[in-house]
């Protein structure tokens, strides 16, 4: 078998592997929070911190963990870490925190972060499982950020706060839609990016409903 | 008695838990393949979200929240800790009692209730309840009626993919694709329940 390269490692989850799109890991706290490219931008940022640190960890000790309670030893990795980092939100983006609320919690049954400290980390050494957990993070929030750009410029014409597209109620000519704040696009929007994605790199259709 | 009744209107349809807050999507997505077996997960959801709110309730209640446990100590920082140990104790202690008692039953939810443990739903129930600051009756309505809620949304999802089968999707919407639009009609479905 041959091992892949550092930047295969790194990369492949971008496109070619997907945590979301191609994996369906982690789609849970992924949709809730991108109504604004703000709080996604947060989000992703979380989660990467959170895949990198918890595959280090698990990396780390992998050979001293007893097989029959691994889940539990990931588990509770996971969770310190996952308080950390909301913490350091609490304390230094209250704001963003606040309008996240639960979702960063929720990072702990994040599958990704499971699915790769299981699947990968405990199989591979140190330097690998740290960029495969960065990856997996840059993967998540690819999807992450252009749903939360998506939404928010065509539910409230805005970008990062900044308006783009000028509002018919402030004179401009755009009327914003507002099924765009709502959560159902926010699966049309996954939806809809998996098949330019199936499109452009055809290998990955299931041939099965 | 009326305020219950709309609030556990509420959190089946205008406020499902998988629809429009998007948690448990993981095992909603892979799990929704035919109706049997998501009904057995539907069941297994709403039996452990009943039980873990209302404890978890307690748990926050009495030792978590400031001044609870010793008084000028606020150890909030531990709940996601505490909640998740829970979760997966109750999961386990389930488990073992319907294996002594229930055989039918443990056999028909068979591998489903190990997964409930790592199921977003459950533990963004008992996040919900503290963020909302629900009291004892409003935690127990929340769990019961927000693990309604999950069960008949992953059902409906599971009888819509059966009959997809028999259609002419396009190649690159195959599988997943179609599945997240399907969702989202589903979604906007279930929003329309607001009004009530």
């Amino acid at each position: 078998m041959s091992t892949p390269s550092n930047k295969e490692v790194l990369f492949n989850p971008l496109f070619k592997n997907n945590p979301i799109a191609l994996q369906v890991l982690g789609v849970c706290s992924a949709l809730a929070v991108t109504t604004k490219l703000e709080t996604s931008v947060i989000m992703s940022v979380a989660v990467i911190v959170v895949t990198a640190c918890s595959n280090t960890a698990v990396s780390l000790i992998r050979n001293h963990i007893p097989s029959n309670i691994r889940i539990i030893v990931q588990m509770t990795i996971i969770a310190s870490l996952v308080i950390m980092v909301d913490q350091v939100l609490q304390a230094y983006a209250h704001d963003a925190s606040k309008s996240i609320s639960v979702f960063v919690g929720l990072i702990i049954t994040n599958c990704i972060v499971m699915g790769r400290a299981e699947g990968f980390a405990m199989k591979n050494n140190v330097k690998m499982s740290f960029l495969d957990g960065v990856g997996n993070g840059l993967g998540y929030s690819i999807i992450l950020l252009l749903v939360g750009g998506a939404r928010e410029l065509f539910g409230s014409g805005n970008l990062y706060g900044i308006p783009v597209l000028q509002k018919v109620t402030e004179g401009g000519w755009y009327n914003p839609n507002g099924l765009m704040l709502l959560s159902p696009s926010a699966f049309f929007l996954i939806g809809l990016f998996i098949w330019a994605l199936r499109t452009w790199k055809p290998e990955q259709v299931e041939e099965h409903n | 008695m009326y305020e219950h009744f709309a609030f556990a209107l509420k959190n089946i349809f205008s406020e499902n838990l998988a629809l429009a807050f998007f948690l448990g999507m993981c095992t909603f997505l892979a799990v929704s393949k035919n109706v049997k077996t998501a009904t057995g997960l539907g069941i297994a959801v709403i039996v452990i979200q009943s039980i873990t709110v209302p404890v978890n309730y307690f748990i926050y209640t009495y030792l978590l929240k400031e001044d609870a446990l010793i008084a000028g100590v606020n150890l909030e920082f531990l709940r996601l800790i505490c909640f998740i140990g829970v979760i997966a104790a109750m999961v386990q202690i389930l488990e073992m009692t319907l294996d002594r008692f229930f055989p039918p039953l443990y056999n028909a939810l068979g591998i489903f209730l190990p997964l409930i443990t790592v199921n977003c739903a459950i533990l963004g129930g008992s996040l919900f309840m503290v963020e909302r600051g629900y009291d004892l009756a409003f935690s127990v309505n929340f769990g019961i009626s927000g693990g309604i809620g999950w069960a008949i949304a992953i059902i409906g999802l599971a009888g819509i993919r059966e009959k997809m089968k028999y259609s002419d999707v396009p190649h690159g919407l195959r599988g997943l694709g179609i599945t997240f639009i399907t969702v989202g009609l589903m979604s906007m479905a279930f929003m329309a329940f607001g009004g009530i």
